[in-house]
């Protein structure tokens, strides 16, 4: 169906359910609603109608249910809260508005575009025109490529318990872990879940990229104790960005390697560097990157680390790039 | 303009109704969908009420659409009403004179609250932005966050909370302090920057446009008097930054362009690489400009990506820190210069190993490790 058609079937939905005071049973909104009539079985009409209902709930329409004592069987009937429907008045500045359309440019690129834009534009409607001359050109943007963001983001609102298949970074092992989730944290450019883990018995940090496919509920909403003194942002930081623990000597013995003295907090021109580290693999793939204009001295599981890369890429370039023989075989 | 319906038509001029008129050739918010579109004509009714015979061309505005797609949605309130959808059930609108005037919609007549989404979206939003000080008005900011949460209601509020981006993690908080103010102040700046594609340290003096953050980075968009152009500073490899004492207004020729989009923005000229990707770092694919992705069948999960690469230094690179999950497929002279710095790596670590004791390898004072540098924070 074209878009506009189900813009048209929604909005009659809307009206209908809006104008009545008495309950409406599923049969009299198929009648009332014209659209539904090309509906081509009592199936298809179900399957549009839990749709459209979904639908206007997301947008904010309060839906309720409930039945007519008149009425002997238990199947429900459905009306629009008017009392809940409206939005209540705020006056709202211009310099206020043009705060929250910046707030609402946060989700432009990621899955809450969508709400963020509907809910501007209902501000909008209030009627006042934005003044943006306090705003300054700070422009954050978040993404959301993790697709397991939906679900949980979901979930996480909801309070809802949930299970997932999870990588443990260590280990690359895969597992279900069954998680209370608290809050969902974008830091370091990558999304986090802080939750409570069911079967650890311990608060837990997730990184969304390491969720596998299949996320499921395991409990109704609102069942999700959220601790009152969450700081799930330090909890996220404290992971993410764990303290340092050890330390790597590395020679540069050229220009090379400006990141690596940033990081070490050396001049320019230093021949040798200490920089701490908590994650071998990034530092790993740092120094790598560096090619001969870097060799790490210490410690040696990082030296290692290096090393297996550079053999990496010059066995994936195999004898077309001139390797030395039984290097590079697979390929 | 399409030729408008008038209301005073019977009921035959409705013609097709529930199935022609609102989806003909009008134009319709492209990609929008059929929710947002309902959501912004539930916005639409009241204030169009509230507004008889305002202009066409304002109400677009104000609603920040085009003329056509405000007409095409008057269509399509045309002919949706109460239950019985007899004429008189129907919603009328006027539109004719290029004036727009709207009646017998008393059912949709005020406006719809916010979803539990849309509140949660923006008030997200706002706690980010005072998070980066994003805002010169602190009052404003103050002001939104205080009017949004009593509209959305306490459980909106307290959903909220469950999501909370941390952007400014990893910017040095005096290197930010100093960029926000001068922004503020129009001020023009000076950096000590880190090209790490030429991993190299440069001093430029600049005029800030605007501080952006995406995937966990903050950014300062700026015009650069060294470059001459509009450049790009990640905020993290500012190893200074002071406010200088000149205005800061970029010349007008400063055009300030969308992060996401072109990060990179490398055009024609530039030369086409091909790389194989394995299935862990597919994530290059999604982090730079990328013309082609296809799926690799030798490879499951891997892809193989066609981009544009200015600088082969950036490239090789790229590459040597992939460790091998990454293939350089062509041109194959680039293959063969990422195979070569691999072997010139290798062979430089090879020959520490050798020097342990004796002998100083060519280029290193023989007393090299005790003359380092040692600088730690």
């Amino acid at each position: 169906m074209a878009p506009a058609q189900r813009t048209e079937r929604l909005l009659n939905l809307v009206i209908a359910l809006l104008s009545t005071r008495r309950w409406l049973r599923k049969e009299q909104i198929r009648l009332a609603v014209p659209q539904y009539s090309e509906a081509a079985s009592d199936e298809a009409f179900d399957r549009m109608f839990e749709r459209d209902k979904e639908e206007l709930r997301d947008l904010g329409v309060p839906l309720v249910t409930g039945t007519d004592a008149a009425w002997f069987d238990d199947e429900p009937g459905y009306r629009v809260d008017r009392d809940a429907w409206e939005l209540p008045a705020i006056d709202v500045t211009p310099a206020e508005l043009a705060v929250l359309g910046l707030a609402s440019r946060v989700w432009q690129q990621a899955s809450l575009a969508g709400p963020a834009s509907r809910a501007l534009v209902k501000l909008r409607a209030l009627g006042v025109e934005p003044d943006e001359s306090s705003l300054v050109g700070v422009e954050p943007r978040v993404r959301t490529s993790e697709p397991a963001f939906g679900p949980l983001y979901a979930a996480t609102r909801d309070r809802a318990p949930v299970s997932f298949r999870y990588r443990t970074g260590r280990t690359g092992e895969t597992a279900r872990r069954r998680v209370e989730p608290w809050a969902i944290t974008s830091c370091y450019g990558r999304w986090y879940l802080v939750g409570h883990d069911l079967d650890r018995g311990a608060p837990r940090v997730f990184r969304l990229d390491r969720v596998g496919p299949g996320t499921t509920r395991t409990g109704e909403p609102a069942r999700v104790p959220v601790p009152a003194d969450l700081d799930a942002r330090a909890l996220v930081r404290g992971r993410a960005g764990a303290p340092a623990e050890r330390v790597a000597r590395i020679r540069l013995p050229g220009p090379a390697g400006a990141g690596l003295r940033l990081r070490a907090g050396a001049p320019a021109d230093a021949g040798e560097v200490e920089v701490a580290f908590a994650d071998l693999d990034e530092l790993a793939q740092e120094v790598a990157a560096l090619g001969a204009d870097a060799r790490v001295l210490d410690p040696p599981d990082l030296r290692e680390a290096v090393l297996d890369r550079w053999r990496g890429v010059l066995s994936a370039h195999g004898p077309a790039g001139g390797a030395p023989a039984g290097a590079g075989a697979a390929r | 303009m399409s030729p408008a319906a008038s209301r005073s038509g019977p009921a035959a001029a409705r013609g097709g109704r529930g199935s022609g008129r609102a989806s003909g050739p009008s134009a319709v918010a492209a990609g929008a969908g059929a929710g947002d579109r309902l959501s912004r004509l539930l916005a639409m009714v009241p204030w169009l009420l509230e507004r008889q015979g305002v202009a066409l061309q304002d109400a677009a505005r104000h609603f920040d659409i085009t003329t056509d797609q405000l007409v095409a949605d008057l269509e399509l309130l045309f002919v949706c009403g109460t239950p019985g959808h007899m004429p008189d059930d129907l919603i009328e609108a006027e539109w004719e004179s290029g004036h727009v005037y709207l009646g017998n919609a008393d059912a949709i007549a005020r406006p719809l609250r916010l979803g539990q989404d849309e509140a949660l979206a923006l008030l997200v939003g706002l706690r980010t932005l005072a998070d980066l000080q994003g805002v010169e008005d602190s009052a404003a900011l103050e002001g939104a966050l205080a009017k949004l949460s009593a509209a959305a209601g306490d459980a909106a509020a307290a959903a909220a909370t469950s999501v909370q981006l941390d952007l400014a993690a990893g910017a040095d908080p005096h290197v930010l302090a100093v960029v926000r103010g001068a922004l503020g102040r129009g001020r023009r700046l000076h950096l000590s920057y880190l090209v790490a594609t030429r991993d190299e340290t440069t001093e430029r003096d600049v005029d800030p446009m605007e501080l952006e953050s995406l995937d966990g980075r903050l950014y300062l968009q700026a015009w650069c008097h060294r470059a001459q152009g509009v450049r790009r500073f990640r905020l993290d490899r500012v190893l200074a930054a002071a406010e200088l004492d000149e205005d800061g207004t970029p010349p007008a020729e400063a055009v300030a362009r969308d992060l996401g989009s072109s990060l990179f923005a490398p055009g024609e000229e530039v030369p086409l690489v091909v790389l194989d990707l394995d299935a862990d770092v597919r994530w290059v694919a999604e982090s730079f400009p990328v013309e082609e992705v296809v799926e690799r069948a030798d490879a499951p999960g891997g892809v193989r990506v066609r981009l544009r690469v200015a600088d082969d230094g950036w490239l090789r690179r790229l590459v040597l820190r992939l460790g091998g999950s990454a293939r350089v497929v062509a041109p194959p002279a680039l293959a063969e210069q990422v195979a070569a710095a691999a072997r010139a790596a290798l062979a430089a670590a090879q020959n520490d190993d050798g020097d342990d004791g004796e002998e100083p390898s060519g280029d290193e004072p023989p007393e090299a490790p005790g003359a380092a540098a040692r600088v730690g924070r």
